[in-house]
C-alpha cells in the first residue's frame, strides 16, 4: 500500500495495490487512511469473499467497505463482473480528480472469476461529483487586489500546489509580487528552496523565518493547505496581523473549517494561481512596495541560521550532517522519501528542496513504516532518479522485511537509517515536557542492521565519523543495489526550533545558536 | 438554531451508512433522520435535522457534498418549509382513562389506530412541538411506548 502511494506521489499518477480479502484487506487500513490524510490519488482492490457468502462470517471475510468507509474518498462493493469495468473508470476518475484520495474496490471471487464482455464506458455518470476547477472571478479580483494593497505578503503553500502541478504559477507569482513564500511538510518541493524567497517549512518545527514572518504578516495567501494545528500552533496566535488571509483550496470543505478566510477561492490552484496572475499583470504593482519587509526577513535569516553542533562524542555523527551529505552527494536532484520522527524534521530543515515530487513523507498520519515501502515505489515511478529513504531505527523496524521485495524486483533504493537507539521524536518531548522520563523510547536492543540487509541479499553498511558519510554515500548509490546504511547518530540530539504543541508559533525554543531556552517548559 | 436538511441521495446500498457514519466521525449530532425513496426511484430523499448552533452549518453541508452520492443538498428556511412528523403512542387505558385518553386525541386530532382492553395506540402526525404538546398530556395518564417518523420536511411553492 504505501508503495502505491510512493508511486503515486512521486510520479502523480494514480498508485494501485491489490490485497486478498480479510486479512490482506485489513492490512491496507493504515495505509488508505495515510493516504487519505494526505490526498494522495490510490486505488485498492481488495479480494472478498463469495457474493453469496457477504454477511456469514466466511472464512476470511472482512466488511471492508465498512472498515474503510471514514478514510476513502469513496469505495464500491462490486456485486458482479459486470460491474467492473463502470466501477474501475469511476474509481480512477474519483481518486485522480478534484482533492484526489484513495478509493477502495472491493470485489467478491464470484465477480473476478465471471465473466464479461469488455466495453469501456462511453462516459461516466456521478450525478453527485462534480469538483470545482476554476476559482470564482470576482474572489479572484479581490485577491489580486488584497495582494496589490499588501506591504507583508506571505504564500503559505501546501500539497495541493503539488497535487495541482501549480509549482510553476506558483513561482511566477511569488517573483512577480515579490512575497516570500514557505511551504508546509506537504508542500516541500513546490517552491525551489535555494531561492531567496524561500523562507523554508513553517510550523512545529518549521525555521524560525517562516514562522516569524506568518506571524507578522499582513496579507497571508494559502494555497492548497488546510491551516493543520502542526503549522498553527494556537489558532487564536495565528496569523495575528493579518488584515486578509486569502485561502484557495480545490476542497470547499477545507474553507473555513480552521481558519475564516476573508478571501476563500474554491478550485484547483493551478488555474486559480494562472487566473491570479493575469491579474495582476494588468495591474500597477508598485516596484519595491515589499522590499522593507524582504529586508526584515533577510535580517531574520541572518540571526536566525539553522544551527547544530558536531558531537563531542567517538563513534557518532551529527544527524543533520548527514543530510546535508546526502544533498552534497546526490547534487541535490535525489527524491528523499523519509519516514516519521526525528530524522524526518531534519530531512526537511536540512535539504534544500527544488522540485515537485522530490520530497515523499507521510504528514498528516505520521506514519512510522512508510519510508522503505514508499520508497520502492517511487524508484518505480522514477528509475531515472536516485531514490534516498531517510528512516528512524524504530520505524524502519516496522516495514524493513520490504527489502526482500526491493531485493527480489531489484530496485535499488539507499536506506540511510539515522541510528540514535531511540524513538527519537518521542524521547524528544520526554526529554523537554516530561523531565527526561524516558518511558518506552530507549530501543538500543535492535538487530544488526548490516547483517540484516545481508541477510535480505542486500548490501549493508555502518558509517560512525563524519569523514565516511559522504563515500558511503556514494559507494551505495554507485552499487546499483538495495543498501541500508547504518548511520550511528547522537543519541540524544533534538530537533530544533520547536514549537510546543498548541502555543502560539513565535513561542518557539532553540531558534538561537545559544540553545539555553531548551527545557524552559518541562 | 435547528437547520433542516433536505438532501437528496442516490438510492443505493450503503448511503444511508455514509451520512451516518460522517456525522459520527465529525462529531455533528443529528437530532432527527428521515428517508425515503424521492420522484425519482434512482434518488433517495432525506431528511435532517441539526442543531446548527452546535455545529457550523457550513461545515456540515460541505462535508456532506464530498460524498460522491449526495446529489443535492438544501437548507430548508422555516418560513418557507413544511415539516411534519409522525408518532404512533401507545397509551394505558383502563376504566376512566379510556375517557380522558380519547378526549385528549380527538383535541390533537389523533387517529385511534388500535384498540385494546387495556391499551390505546393513538397516531398523531404534525409539527413536533404539538407532538411533544400531546405526549405531555399523556404521560401522567401512563405512556407505554412511542415511536416517531423523525422530521419530513418540503419547501413551500414551486421551488
Ligand atoms: C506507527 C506509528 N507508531 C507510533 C508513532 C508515534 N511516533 C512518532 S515519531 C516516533 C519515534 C520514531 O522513532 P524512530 O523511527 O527511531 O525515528 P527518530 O525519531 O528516532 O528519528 C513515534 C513512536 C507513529 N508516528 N507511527
Ligand atoms: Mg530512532
Amino acid at each position: 500500500m504505501h508503495a502505491a502511494d510512493g508511486y503515486a506521489r512521486a510520479t502523480g499518477k494514480v498508485g494501485v495495490c491489490l490485497a486478498t480479502s480479510g486479512p490482506g484487506a485489513t492490512n491496507l487500513i493504515t495505509g488508505i487512511a495515510n493516504a487519505y490524510l494526505d490526498s494522495i490519488p490510490i486505488v485498492a482492490i481488495t479480494g472478498q469473499v463469495r457474493a453469496d457468502l457477504i454477511g456469514t462470517d466466511a472464512f476470511q471475510e472482512a466488511d471492508v467497505t465498512g472498515i474503510t468507509l471514514p478514510i476513502v474518498k469513496h469505495s464500491y462493493l462490486v456485486q458482479s463482473a459486470a460491474e467492473i469495468p463502470r466501477v474501475i473508470h469511476e474509481a480512477f476518475h474519483i481518486a485522480s480528480t478534484g482533492r484526489p484520495g484513495p478509493v477502495v474496490i472491493d470485489v467478491p471471487v464470484t465477480a473476478l472469476l465471471g465473466e464479461l464482455t469488455y466495453k469501456a464506458p462511453d462516459s461516466l455518470h456521478l450525478a453527485g461529483y462534480k469538483p470545482t476547477v476554476k476559482g470564482h472571478v470576482k474572489q479572484i479580483r479581490a485577491a489580486a487586489q488584497a495582494i496589490l494593497e499588501a506591504e507583508r505578503p506571505v504564500l503559505y503553500v501546501g500539497g495541493g500546489v503539488i497535487s495541482a502541478g501549480a509549482s510553476d504559477e506558483l513561482h511566477a507569482l511569488a517573483d512577480l509580487i515579490q512575497a516570500p513564500v514557505t511551504t508546509t511538510l506537504m508542500g516541500l518541493g513546490a517552491f525551489d528552496e535555494r531561492l531567496p524567497l524561500s523562507l523554508g517549512m513553517l510550523g512545529m518545527h518549521g525555521t524560525v523565518p517562516a514562522n516569524y514572518a506568518v506571524h507578522e504578516c499582513d496579507v497571508l495567501i494559502g494555497i492548497g493547505v488546510r491551516f493543520d494545528d502542526r503549522v498553527t500552533g494556537k489558532l487564536s496566535a495565528f496569523a495575528p496581523q493579518a488584515r486578509t488571509i486569502i485561502h484557495i483550496d480545490v476542497d470547499p470543505a477545507e474553507i473555513g473549517k480552521n481558519v475564516e478566510p476573508s478571501i476563500p477561492i474554491v478550485g484547483d490552484a493551478r488555474h486559480v494561481l494562472a487566473a491570479l496572475l493575469a491579474e495582476l499583470q494588468k495591474a500597477e504593482l508598485v516596484p519595491g512596495r515589499t522590499a522593507p519587509w524582504l529586508a526584515k526577513i533577510a535580517a531574520w535569516q541572518g540571526e536566525f541560521r539553522l544551527h547544530y553542533e558536531q558531537p563531542a562524542a567517538e563513534g557518532v555523527v551529527a544527524p543533520q550532517f548527514v543530510i546535508q551529505e546526502i544533498e552534497r552527494v546526490t547534487g541535490g536532484e535525489a527524491v528523499i522519501v523519509t519516514d516519521v520522527g526525528q530524522h524526518q524534521m531534519w530531512s526537511t530543515l536540512y535539504f534544500d528542496y527544488r522540485f515537485p515530487r522530490q520530497w515523499i513523507s507521510s504528514g498528516g498520519l505520521g506514519t512510522m513504516g512508510f519510508g522503505l515501502p514508499a520508497a520502492i515505489g517511487a524508484k518505480l515511478g522514477r528509475p531515472d532518479k536516485t531514490v534516498i529513504d531517510v528512516s528512524g531505527d524504530g520505524g524502519f523496524q516496522m516495514t524493513m522485511q520490504e527489502l526482500a521485495t526491493a531485493v527480489n524486483y531489484d530496485i535499488p533504493v539507499v536506506v540511510c537509517i539515522l541510528n540514535n537507539g531511540y524513538l527519537g521524536m518521542v524521547r524528544q518531548w520526554q526529554d523537554l515536557f516530561w523531565n527526561k522520563r524516558y518511558s518506552q523510547t530507549c530501543i538500543a536492543v535492535q538487530p544488526d542492521f548490516v547483517m540484516l540487509a545481508e541477510a535480505f541479499g542486500a548490501k549493508g553498511m555502518r558509517v560512525s565519523s563524519p569523514e565516511h558519510v559522504g563515500e558511503a554515500l556514494r559507494e551505495a548509490i554507485d552499487s546499483g543495489r538495495p543498501t541500508v546504511i547504518d548511520f550511528k547518530i547522537s543519541p540524544e540530539e533534538n530537533v530544533f526550533p520547536m514549537v510546543p504543541a498548541g502555543q502560539s508559533i513565535t513561542e518557539l525554543i532553540g531558534g538561537k545558536a545559544s540553545r539555553k531556552t531548551r527545557g524552559a517548559k518541562s | 438554531m435547528k437547520h433542516t436538511l433536505s438532501v437528496l441521495v442516490e438510492n443505493k446500498p450503503g448511503v444511508l451508512t455514509r451520512v451516518a457514519g460522517l456525522f459520527a466521525r465529525r462529531g455533528f449530532n443529528i437530532q432527527s433522520l428521515a428517508v425515503g425513496e424521492s420522484e425519482d426511484p434512482n434518488l433517495s430523499r432525506m431528511t435532517i435535522v441539526i442543531d446548527g448552533a452546535e455545529h457550523p452549518i457550513d461545515q456540515v453541508t460541505k462535508q456532506l457534498h464530498k460524498l460522491i452520492n449526495v446529489v443535492k443538498i438544501r437548507d430548508l428556511e422555516p418560513q418557507y418549509t413544511v415539516a411534519s412528523e409522525l408518532m404512533l403512542i401507545k397509551v394505558a387505558a383502563e376504566g376512566e382513562k379510556r375517557n380522558d385518553v380519547l378526549q385528549i386525541a380527538e383535541i390533537f386530532k389523533a387517529k385511534i389506530v388500535d384498540v385494546d382492553r387495556r391499551a390505546l395506540v393513538l397516531r398523531v402526525v404534525g409539527a413536533t412541538d404539538k407532538l411533544e404538546a400531546l405526549l405531555e398530556l399523556l404521560q401522567p395518564i401512563g405512556v407505554l411506548e412511542v415511536v416517531r417518523t423523525g422530521i419530513v420536511a418540503i419547501g413551500r411553492g414551486r421551488g
